[in-house]
């Protein structure tokens, strides 16, 4: 039976992989509208902002080039797909496979993000040639943290979107709390700012929240930035934890109330 | 000689008034749709607030570390906010869901019907839609305008009324053909969608003042990507430091953009060969 629910895993991702490679000029645009973050790093070394807050030049700057790359590997849209997915009436028939349906945005996520790798990487070369002083190499543990960190990053912020995208079962345009969800990961998840530059009546509250787990921590594992790695993975696993039962919870409600669309 | 200039003066003003007309059957067909979403309002109202703390938020940690970036003090770099969410309201009402609509469209063919029509088919594709979510944003940023007057202790002449609102429809003007031109490249490519996102992140640094980036990144927002021209430029007139040689500048850089976006669309519509059956 595991066995089995692997083996469906691995068609699905085979089968989106060559979908999203179909689409890869796409993805390489969005991989571009990605490099916000490396703007920020310009304002942030050209007016001398970070000597307030003991970062140097070389480290922001691989502060920000990580960043991006967390960014690039853990964006989230199934909302959008799911709420597309239930107006045209085709969550029916994947409600009657015996297979979740977000396993299947599951993998399409992993496939695009797998199709964006080459494409982020290519954007990093570029950055290093313009700030060669900011080459650095992790070592093979930090890099593996890393991504750790990265996966768990996007798994929260894809079960948060899930239980949003749940609410197409109540409502027809869920997309748009979805909004309530991107901003404060806009502005504190340490995209534009990394979190230990943050006023302090922000800080004493953020570390609460979801939100710098999301884009900082796992930007500072990889930049070599101070963080503390084993208590902010730990809480990552505990956002998790507690959003995938939320997840699990609505989505029951949710089904039973399903009204089929379309057709 | 008189009577065919009097015809072209006639069909000219009929012309304005038709396009009127149709203007306002456009946005009563777009109101009732997006009427019927009222909670979605809300939502827009709340989320446009948060949006603006969150911008404000950023500034302030900027200027934690330091009195100026860029040669703007925190109240003066304020301004350029108001500026960008009153822009960013009218992309959010007119350019997106509209140009949003193109890539439909082309996609199913759909564009003969627009081209078939007796009215330009730049007018229709661009003025078809509104969505009043974006109203709410530029309320906000006059509300930070109005502030900011009087944070700055700004005398608000007749003067800078006119200049603040030549330079705003210039900014306006250049956004809408940014999107147009790229929504335009529809035609050839079908998916360009991605392609204004990445515009939308470009246009997104226009929060900031100009002068806070590195030379190389301030030649590529005068240039390329004319966010100098969008949101400094105004601010900059709003504060009496702009020379008048600007002003003038950007009237020539919007009227530049409008007439290319415009002989760009004519040129694309030559290579458009509908779709599907």
């Amino acid at each position: 039976m595991k066995n089995l629910s692997i083996y469906k895993f691995g068609t699905l991702f085979k089968t989106q992989y060559a979908n999203m490679l179909e689409y890869r000029a796409e993805i390489a645009l969005w991989a571009i509208s990605g490099v916000i973050p490396f703007f920020m790093l310009n304002i942030w070394t050209n007016n001398g902002l970070n000597e307030s807050i003991n970062i140097s030049n070389v480290m922001l700057s691989r502060y920000f080039l990580s960043a991006f790359f967390v960014r690039q590997f853990s964006v989230v849209w199934v909302v959008f797909t799911f709420e597309e997915d239930a107006l045209l009436g085709r969550v029916s028939p994947y409600l009657i496979q015996p297979l979740h349906p977000f396993i299947r945005y599951f993998a399409q996520h992993i496939a695009e993000q797998l199709t964006r790798f080459p494409f982020a990487l290519l954007i990093a070369i570029f950055f290093f040639i313009f700030n060669p002083q900011s080459l650095w190499i992790p070592s093979l543990l930090t890099i593996i943290v890393s991504l750790v960190s990265t996966f768990f990053s996007f798994l929260i912020q894809f079960l948060m979107q899930s239980i949003i995208a749940s609410f197409c079962f109540w409502t027809e345009k869920a997309s748009s709390i979805e909004k309530f969800l991107f901003i404060p990961t806009l502005f504190l998840s340490g995209l534009l700012a990394p979190v230990s530059s943050f006023p302090y009546y922000v800080k004493s509250w953020i570390y609460l929240t979801p939100f710098p787990y999301l884009i900082d921590l796992p930007a500072s594992i990889l930049s070599g930035n101070q963080a503390n790695i084993i208590r902010g993975i730990f809480i990552q696993v505990l956002w998790i934890i507690l959003f995938f039962s939320i997840f699990k919870k609505i989505w029951k409600s949710g089904t039973k109330k399903f009204t089929a669309m379309g057709l | 000689m008189e009577i065919w200039n009097k015809k072209v003066y006639c069909y000219g003003l009929m012309n304005i008034k038709k396009y009127l007309k149709v203007y306002s059957y456009f946005n009563y067909s777009s109101f009732s749709i997006e009427l019927e979403y009222k909670f979605n309002l809300l939502i827009d109202l709340l989320t446009s607030i948060l949006g603006l703390i969150g911008s404000i938020f950023l500034l302030s940690i900027f200027f934690s570390n330091t009195d100026e970036i860029g040669g703007w003090n925190f109240n003066q770099a304020l301004i350029i906010q108001g500026i960008y969410t009153i822009l960013n309201g009218i992309t959010n009402t007119w350019f997106n869901p509209n140009l949003r609509e193109i890539v439909k469209y082309i996609r199913e063919g759909t564009l003969d019907y627009v081209l078939l029509k007796p009215i330009d088919s730049q007018f229709w594709i661009s003025f078809k839609r509104i969505s009043p979510t974006g109203l709410i944003e530029i309320l906000l940023g006059f509300f930070v305008l109005i502030y900011c007057l009087y944070l700055n202790n700004i005398a608000f002449t007749l003067i800078s009324f006119i200049l603040l609102t030549i330079t705003l429809i210039c900014s306006i003007s250049i956004l809408y053909s940014l999107w147009f031109l790229i929504s335009t490249t529809t035609i050839w490519f079908v998916k360009t969608w991605n392609a204004t996102e990445v515009l939308r992140s470009f246009l997104y640094m226009g929060r900031f003042p100009i002068d806070s980036f590195s030379f190389s990144l301030r030649i590529f927002f005068s240039t390329i990507i004319p966010i100098t021209f969008i949101t400094s430029i105004p601010s900059e007139v709003l504060l009496g430091l702009s020379p008048a040689w600007k002003i003038i500048l950007e009237v020539l850089v919007s009227m530049i953009f409008l007439v290319f976006s415009r002989k760009f669309w004519k040129f694309a519509l030559r290579f458009y060969t509908s779709a599907s059956s």
